[in-house]
């Protein structure tokens, strides 16, 4: 049976597609995400249609509010901050292989101990005094943090777990901290409680003016941008750095690769799960100490809710990639924004944007829906699929060349 | 204040305490469903917020007065609400299942988005202007206590410190809704058929090795399904409850972390329903305690009361002490091969 060796068959030279190359998958890297955002849109606007509003109205004001006057350029920026510093605690946890869903008390307690730092300690120089809120309000962040940390690494105790459970009590204990007391003097008012309360909000007393984050822009009763988004750039390149640049960063990514392999490497596995679990924890409790230093001036209750919880939707939105959360968060800092022109000129309510980040958050996790939705296949998948094309045109030329040739046997018989 | 009966705050603190028990066991049966099929579930607590906002708009729209009669008869109303809310809690569980079982995504993010999904949702849809009509009663109402307080002994056992015998037993066991009655059946059920049954044999089994249990013939994927809808369900109960049966209204996000609550209390018991319950009632009657403690002029910090929970799980969790053991594959997708 005379048949050819199937190399000789296939054409020689092999084809290269445009869509191998390894621009395309880089590409995608953008491409879906954005497709992401899109898509939410799209679902966002039938709702809009469903409550009966206009939704190109709605979008239009949205974009006005956060982008088109000086104004919301402004107010972007400073919603942007805290989200920078939240995405960045995720991120950083997760290079490690953590799952950081803690941010959100990390934030809370940052929030409260720059707080502190800011009505109690009297008599420092500006620069000093802002400094230091800062710096402890980070430092809140990282002990807050350092528990899940050390608990997973010693006592393995998942850290998905005791992070929900640490967010429930640092909730509990900011909210502690600045209760009211009772009136008849039974319970105690909270050691940071503000004296002299008018509403029966409670909150701690308003932080000195010394402890501000210095302001770019001051109008009054306007938006006050403050300097927070240059902190939020710094910290982006230094955890750039760290991740990137040096010995530690490359351990702390290797334990989040194969923490098994990084043992045998000689890396201390447990020490790297602490300090990346400080290190997340003091961003996360950096964008608490912004929101407190620039925009609020003080902590009240239920203040930032949810911020924490946006950082994992920022975070996974870059694919954990510092730079990219910038942009993501400048994204959904700009949603912020635009919210309140949106519910006043379109009369479509901010919760739409929490639907709009749930499902951008569900699509770039699920990339296989958006790649589904719009036909897009991973450059392994054109490859696999070219072979199999390939293989299929070998099969059927074998299976020809073998049906002649057992048609002339049964010639010759 | 002191003039407070000890008695008869006690009894008011068991009952208030079972209220505050029963959506949280709900949730940790909820999350036993899911987490013993090897699915891990922290959106707990957007399915009962989700099914609370659903089965509360069916019985808003249900009772108008210019529906037909028969849509306005409470046992109807009460019939629809409970079901839209279950069927509500059950497609949140298919979503968490469609995303962690079909896409393979973290199943940790998914929960997280069925979370902020629920809060978006509720609150996107939410009218305020959406109530009762005034003269429409709440759907669940408690049951009569069969021994009148007119046919009870009371008795001062102590000083200040009176009971009235039959009255209060009745006051704690039959002054209660459907809803409660239900809570306590299902823990009852499901702690039984978890360890007595084939779907129980099975459900561990997908929780513990998959793979062993798909050479075994198991469909892994649709046990996962059904019992993630199944969950789903349940939690919808918890939701029903709160709009339905605690209180007939709604607020954006009321469920204020209740949801959570349940999962710690999961993990406290033991990811069995007889722990749950165990926790559930605990904590219930930890926060009871405090509400009564206050009219007694003791103040503890209600904040600290909150915390317990979440303290004792971290402390289980930690093997401090104790230890807990979670379903060995909870939290990692099933690859079939």
């Amino acid at each position: 049976m005379a048949t050819t060796s199937p190399a000789e068959s296939v054409p020689a030279p092999p084809r290269v597609s445009l869509f191998d190359r390894q621009w395309w998958s880089t590409f995608q890297g953008v491409l879906i995400p954005l497709l992401s955002v899109l898509t939410a849109i799209i679902v966002g606007s039938i709702l809009i249609l469903l409550n009966g509003r206009d939704p190109i109205t709605a979008f239009e004001e949205l974009i006005r509010g956060a982008m088109l006057e000086p104004r919301g350029v402004r107010l972007t920026l400073v919603k942007m901050t805290p989200l920078v510093f939240s995405g960045l605690a995720v991120a950083f946890a997760l290079k490690c292989g953590l799952f950081n869903i803690g941010v959100q008390g990390q934030l809370i307690l940052g929030s409260v101990a720059a707080a502190w730092i800011g009505f109690a300690v009297e008599g420092l120089p500006p620069v000093l005094h802002v400094s230091l809120a800062v710096i402890v309000a980070g430092l809140a962040g990282a002990l807050w943090g350092a528990i899940p940390g050390v608990l997973k690494a010693y006592a393995d105790a998942h850290e998905v777990i005791t992070t929900i459970m640490l967010n429930a009590i640092a909730i509990q204990l900011a909210s502690w901290m600045i209760s009211l007391g009772s009136e008849d003097g039974t319970l105690k008012p909270g050691p940071l409680a503000a004296k002299d309360v008018q509403d029966a909000i409670p909150r701690t007393p308003e932080i000195l003016d010394s402890a501000r984050l210095p302001m770019i822009y001051k109008i009054p009763f306007g938006v006050q941008m403050h300097a927070g988004v240059f902190l939020a750039i710094i910290a982006t390149v230094v955890v750039m750095f760290l991740l990137t640049r040096t010995t530690f960063g490359f351990q702390l990514r290797m334990v989040g690769h194969n923490p098994a392999a990084a043992r045998y490497a000689g890396v201390n596995v447990k020490r790297m799960m602490v300090l990346s679990m400080v290190i997340a924890g003091s961003m996360g409790g950096l964008a608490g100490g912004m929101q407190t230093l620039g925009v609020n001036f003080g902590y009240e209750g239920n203040q930032s809710l949810g911020l924490g919880f946006d950082g994992i939707t920022v975070s996974f939105l870059a694919a954990n990639n510092p730079l990219g959360i910038n942009f993501s968060a400048f994204l959904f800092g700009a949603m912020d924004a635009g919210a309140g022109s949106m519910q006043k000129e379109a009369k479509v309510s901010p919760e739409l944007l929490q639907v709009i980040q749930a499902l951008v958050l569900m699509f770039v996790a699920a990339d296989q829906i958006i790649r589904r939705l719009y036909r897009l296949r991973t450059a392994d998948e054109r490859r696999r699929q070219r072979l199999a094309r390939q293989h299929r045109a070998i099969r059927q030329q074998q299976a020809g060349q073998s049906s002649e040739s057992r048609a002339r046997e049964e010639d010759e018989r | 204040m002191t003039e407070v009966d000890i008695g008869v705050a006690l009894i008011a603190t068991i009952g208030i305490g079972i209220r505050f028990s029963v959506p949280i066991a709900l949730g940790a049966l909820s999350g036993i469903f899911s987490e013993r099929s090897g699915v891990v579930n922290i959106g707990i607590e957007g399915m009962m917020l989700m099914a609370a906002f659903v089965g509360f708009m069916a019985n808003v729209t249900l009772a108008q007065p210019d529906n037909a009669a028969v849509l306005q008869h409470s046992s109807v109303r009460f019939a629809l609400a409970i079901g839209a809310a279950l069927l509500a809690g059950g497609c949140m569980g298919l979503l968490h299942g469609v995303l962690s079982i079909q896409y393979k995504i973290d199943q940790i993010i998914s929960g997280t988005v069925i979370n902020i999904l629920a809060l978006g949702l509720t609150g996107y849809f939410y009218d305020p202007e959406a109530t009762l009509p005034q003269d429409v009663q709440p759907l669940l109402q408690k049951f009569k206590n069969p021994f009148p307080e007119s046919s009870s002994a009371t008795r001062e056992l102590f000083p200040n410190f009176t009971l009235s015998f039959p009255n209060d037993i009745g006051q704690i066991i039959f002054e209660k809704d459907l809803i409660t009655y239900l809570t306590l059946g299902l823990i009852v059920f499901v702690g039984w058929a978890l360890y007595n049954t084939t779907w129980g044999l099975r459900t561990r089994a997908i929780g513990e090795n998959p793979r062993a249990a798909d050479t075994l013939g198991i469909n892994v994927y649709r046990l996962q399904y059904t019992n993630l809808f199944i969950g789903g369900m349940i939690a919808g109960l918890a939701g029903a409850f709160l709009t339905l049966a605690a209180v007939s209204q709604f607020e954006r996000g009321m469920t204020t972390g209740r949801g959570f609550i349940a999962l710690a209390v999961m993990i406290f018991g033991n990811w069995r329903p007889s722990g749950a319950v165990m926790g559930a009632l605990l904590f219930g009657m930890a926060l009871a305690l405090q509400n009564t403690l206050q009219g007694f002029g003791v103040n503890v910090p209600h904040q600290f009361v909150g915390m317990l929970p979440y303290v004792l799980t971290i402390v289980v969790l930690a093997g401090f002490v104790g230890r807990v053991q979670p379903p060995a594959h909870a939290g990692r997708a099933y690859e079939q091969e």
